[in-house]
């Protein structure tokens, strides 16, 4: 339905990033870009969130959170891999305590590129899980409904 | 009109009501700080959204005491508009707050714990004015019934200044505004997360957010009261108090539950209070 | 006749036999016996039509007054023993002044003297008597359960008296129906006495140093109000020859005024007013049901009815605002020292102290609106606070601790218990039920009367809603995943408890019907014209009942279309577990502690604050009785 793709709530989680993409993330709430035009909320609750965006590589703290916090955001949800560590690790990808992209603990649903990636790209990257979560709702519905 | 039907109307037509506020309010502040904000209907869209979403919770009694939080709610409004007795009203209106409350605490977590004893106090902070506004009004108008407060004669703001004053004080703890946000806060400030709202998610919070709007209505129905020998001057100046409101909560930061407790009831005891005495001196 | 005869005579002897008793089945076979017929007796007495043509007693009142008079020197000189043997001269010095006045009194004897009689019943005396009953009576069977643990399991140190301590149970209960049913002063001194001294002796029965001392205190207290009685009833000898409290009512403002305002100063103290709150908070103590039926639905009540009985005389003079003024203070008082405690009983007691409070501002405002509410406030605490401190009783016994912080997750380890403690606390503080709709009906009262008494109304329920709902929090929260106990009470204690939340629930929902048959009648004899609920707001609060009565039923979803998952913990949860994974891999336990505000409440400096403004308040109203 409509209202889904109209209020995305995001969770906002550093994995081990160096907070390159965390200030181009926070820049996207700022006057400059204001993406609260399109309803996104910066909740810092999973239980509140649909979209879990995730920005560094994945160390062995990080996977264990990264899990913890999947499991608490409430279906349907999209999970946004902002940054080239986020998506492949990066130019850490062959540090002994990376284990790699997001992808490598919980499946990604939109890769946005860059080092840092721009706010332009990263409301892009909502903006098409926004998308993907009316997919998944629809599919949720479907499964809801005795055949 | 009929208590009844207005009543029905209050079930229909506050939330509607209720959630544009909710939005003006979003775009208000928004602008305040040189950007956009939201279309009005945002609101909507959220609790829509939320409608849609799964259902987590820590344990599944915690819903149950939100689902008769937003039931006494609107009990407690459409009790308003149907012009009963408004000391009843007050009373409805703690039992509705102390079931959400219940249901914070329910959650057993952290930061909904923190919230719900912060939600406490500022109940303790607010209550004392409340009860002291509905008992100026009765000294005002020799009636505790809305119906009967709404049609004396006089402005009632000019024999309750100090009392509509501390109102408006309090008011900004009832909206959870800056700087008494302290249980929830919608603003990006995240310091108990989302506070009493933390363990809720899916329909329950959309039934939090409803409630809220529900409670909106019915304050700035009680700030019409005070205009209501002139019908559209209370409209305006509900609109405006609730503007007010907005502004402060965008010009102070959060101050601490004790300068909230504090400042309060010093408002109430000095503003409040006086109000009472200068009225019975009246007498 | 012989019905109320009954209720006073008959625990009296249930009281010498107890003292007999040694074997627990003999004992537990009486107090079930006498209970139970206690109760139907105070049935019957309510549903009998009022007033009471109660005839002449059987004896003849030459041979009952001495009587009374040599037991009551009796109770005075074991008094002194108390006192001179702790060396506690303020109790001697007390005992022998009131037992001066007494004797003066006795040697102008009989001069043309016009007493009350002996055994006077109203509605206000049923009511009173429907509490003692019912709600005494669930006590004393409690007491046989929970005492047999108490010795057994939970204080064997303590040397076991149970004898003595269900006769003394007993004869209290006894002079309470007489205390009620009584309209001769002297008479009505007699039993208010023997109150003092079974409290006394029960606060003192573990027999520890700490013990002894607060028995002596609410010793001291309560002389210091048998003193004035004693003072009010010479007096009245002086000045107008008559001895009745009807009698007294019914006189004029101004001759009355002055042995009403010291009769008041004996309800203040038996009731704990600030400045004599510190006996109550010490008689916690004893074990539970003393503290249940002395300190908080029965003993301290008569302190109050004598207030509210007075109120007539006082309504609208100095006298009265300043007795208004104490209870107001120490509803506030009480209030706020209640949010700081963090022990259960504790709590109970500042609560109770600050209910009364309220009460004794309905007395001293005086009006038919507040009388009325005065009583309903008396009833619904009394019900409320004694299924509170019974269920505090076991979940003591079954958890080892007072302290509120350990009661956490009680819905799951005692699921029973906990919800009759909700109950309780919910007719405590939740509309529409009993003591909140108490509170509205004294807020109506007040603003009609004396608007600026308000004050204290507002702060101080402010303040209760606090301390209320954080216990309440308290029980519902789960920290940590919980087994259900093994047994929670024995037989005696789950009847009492049952009983008493049945009857909880149904003086809530019978309030309307309470109110018209008992209340409004007694309020309409004396004013004329009574408070009363009004049609349109009995239906309101019915629908607001009628909504929080569902919420029970919610329970039948059992959870349906929620999925359960942990808690928010800053992502770092133990899967699995309310555990989380704290700094340096330590795994660390969720802890939930309430606020007790104590950074900005203090209890003692909120004591001492009370005691200043009770004793100042009192001062000016002796003052201004005697000008």
């Amino acid at each position: 339905m409509q209202a889904l793709k109209k209020s995305p709530w995001i969770l906002h989680y550093d994995a081990s990033s160096c907070n390159g993409c965390d200030i181009e993330t926070l820049a996207c709430l700022t006057p400059v870009f204001d993406v609260e035009r399109l309803g996104v909320i910066n909740t810092g609750n999973p239980k509140h969130a649909d979209i879990f965006l995730v920005t560094g590589a994945v160390n062995e703290q990080s996977k264990v959170v990264i899990q913890n916090l999947y499991r608490q955001l409430p279906e349907p949800k999209v999970v946004v891999a902002v940054g080239a560590c986020a998506a492949t690790g990066g130019i850490f990808r062959e540090c002994y305590n990376v284990s790699g992209g997001v992808d490598s603990v919980v499946p990604v649903d939109v890769y946005v590129p860059g080092c840092s990636a721009r706010p332009e790209a990263i409301i892009d990257g909502v903006l098409k899980g926004l998308a993907v979560m009316e997919e998944k709702h629809k599919r949720m519905q479907l499964k809801e409904e005795p055949v | 009109m009929n208590p009844w039907l207005r009543f029905l109307l209050f079930l229909v037509a506050a939330p509607l009501a209720g959630g544009l506020l909710a939005g003006w309010d979003r775009r208000i502040t928004a602008r305040m700080q040189s950007r956009r904000g939201p279309p009005i209907l945002q609101p909507f869209y959220d609790v829509l959204k939320l409608w849609q979403k799964q259902n987590l919770a820590v344990c599944a009694a915690q819903n149950y005491y939100v689902l008769f939080y937003l039931l006494l709610v609107i009990f407690t409004g459409g009790l308003f508009f149907a012009g009963s007795d408004l000391l009843l009203v007050v009373f409805a209106l703690t039992t509705a707050s102390i079931f959400f409350v219940l249901g914070a605490y329910k959650a057993s977590s952290p930061y909904s714990f923190v919230g719900a004893e912060r939600e406490l106090i500022q109940m303790m902070a607010y209550e004392p004015m409340v009860l002291l506004t509905a008992i100026g009004m009765y000294m005002a108008t020799k009636t505790f019934y809305i119906d009967g407060i709404a049609g004396h004669g006089g402005l009632l703001v000019g024999v309750l200044p100090g009392i509509f004053l501390g109102f408006v004080f309090i008011l900004e703890i009832k909206f959870r505004k800056s700087p008494f946000d302290l249980s929830a806060s919608h603003h990006a400030h995240q310091e108990l997360v989302r506070g009493i709202t933390t363990e809720f998610s899916g329909r329950t919070l959309a039934m939090i957010e409803m409630a809220h709007w529900y409670e909106s209505v019915f304050l700035l129905g009680w700030v019409w009261l005070f205009f209501a020998s002139q019908p559209v001057l209370g409209v305006v100046m509900a609109l405006g108090v609730y503007g007010f409101v907005v502004l402060v909560d965008n010009v102070f930061a959060r101050l601490k539950w004790q300068m909230a407790l504090g400042g309060a009831w010093l408002a109430t005891a000095v503003l409040g209070f006086g109000n009472i005495i200068i009225l019975s001196f009246q007498r | 006749m012989t019905l109320v005869l009954a209720l006073v005579l008959v625990p009296f002897l249930a009281g010498l036999v107890l003292l007999c008793l040694r074997s627990e089945l003999a004992r537990r076979w009486v107090v079930v016996t006498v209970t139970a017929a206690v109760c139907a007796w105070c049935i019957a007495l309510a549903c009998q039509s009022s007033p009471l043509n109660l005839g002449e007693l059987p004896v003849s009142r030459h041979v009952l007054d001495p009587i009374m008079m040599a037991l009551e020197a009796l109770l005075g000189i074991y008094i002194l023993w108390v006192g001179l043997r702790a060396r506690h001269f303020l109790i001697v010095g007390l005992m022998v002044a009131q037992g001066a006045v007494m004797v003066w009194l006795e040697s102008m004897g009989g001069a043309g003297l016009e007493g009350g009689r002996v055994l006077f019943v109203d509605k206000f005396s049923v009511i009173m008597a429907l509490i003692n009953g019912l709600v005494g009576g669930a006590i004393c069977l409690y007491a046989v359960g929970y005492m047999r643990e108490y010795h057994t399991e939970a204080h064997p140190e303590v040397p076991d008296r149970r004898p003595f301590f269900f006769a003394l149970l007993f004869v209290f209960m006894g002079a309470m129906f007489g205390l009620v049913f009584a309209d001769d002063l002297p008479w009505l001194f007699f039993f208010w006495e023997i109150t003092t001294l079974c409290s006394f002796l029960l606060i003192g029965y573990t027999q520890t140093a700490e013990a002894r001392k607060n028995a002596l205190r609410a010793l001291v207290m309560n002389l210091a109000g048998g003193l004035t009685f004693a003072l009010a009833m010479a007096w009245l000898y002086r000045e107008t020859h008559c001895l009745g409290l009807q009698a007294l009512i019914r006189t004029g403002h101004a001759a009355a005024l002055l042995p009403a305002a010291l009769l008041c100063f004996a309800g203040i103290t038996k009731s704990a007013q600030c400045p004599f709150s510190s006996w109550l908070l010490g008689a916690m103590v004893a074990p539970t049901p003393v503290s249940a039926l002395l300190h908080s639905s029965t003993m301290v009540k008569a302190g109050v009815y004598l207030v509210l009985r007075l109120a007539p005389v006082i309504t609208g003079t100095k006298v009265g605002l300043m007795v208004a003024s104490v209870g107001g203070v120490t509803f506030l008082i009480g209030s706020l020292a209640a949010i700081t405690a963090s022990e259960a009983k504790r709590v109970l007691a500042w609560s109770t102290v600050a209910n009364l409070g309220l009460v004794v501002l309905c007395g001293g405002v005086g009006t038919s609106q507040a009388v009325w509410a005065g009583v309903l406030l008396i009833v619904f605490h009394a019900v409320a606070k004694c299924l509170l401190f019974l269920c505090v009783g076991v979940v003591e016994h079954k958890l080892h601790s007072r302290n509120i912080e350990d009661m956490s997750g009680l819905v799951l380890y005692m699921p029973h218990v906990a919800v009759m403690m909700l109950i309780g606390m919910a007719g405590m503080s939740l509309a529409p039920f009993g003591v909140l709709i108490s509170k509205w009906a004294v807020l109506r009262a007040v603003v009609d009367a004396c608007p600026l008494l308000s004050v204290f109304i507002v702060f101080g329920s402010a303040a209760t809603l606090f301390f209320w709902v954080k216990w309440m929090g308290k029980l519902v929260e789960v920290e940590r995943p919980q087994e259900r106990a093994v047994n929670e009470i024995s037989l005696d204690e789950s009847v009492a408890l049952y009983s008493l939340s049945a009857v909880t629930f149904l003086a809530c929902l019978l309030f309307p019907l309470l109110s018209a048959q008992f209340v409004e009648p007694y309020v309409a004899g004396i004013y004329g014209q009574s408070g009363s609920l009004g049609q349109g707001n009995l239906f309101i609060m019915a629908l607001l009942m009628g909504v929080v009565m569902l919420f029970p039923l919610s329970f039948l979803s059992h959870g349906r279309g929620v999925t359960l998952v942990e808690p928010y913990l800053g992502g770092a949860n133990i899967p699995g577990s309310p555990r989380f994974s704290g700094s340096g891999g330590a795994v660390e336990r969720v802890v939930l502690h309430n606020y007790y505000l104590g950074g900005v409440l203090n209890q003692t400096r909120l004591s001492r604050t009370g005691e200043v403004w009770g004793a100042v308040l009192l001062a000016v109203m002796i003052a201004f009785a005697i000008l």
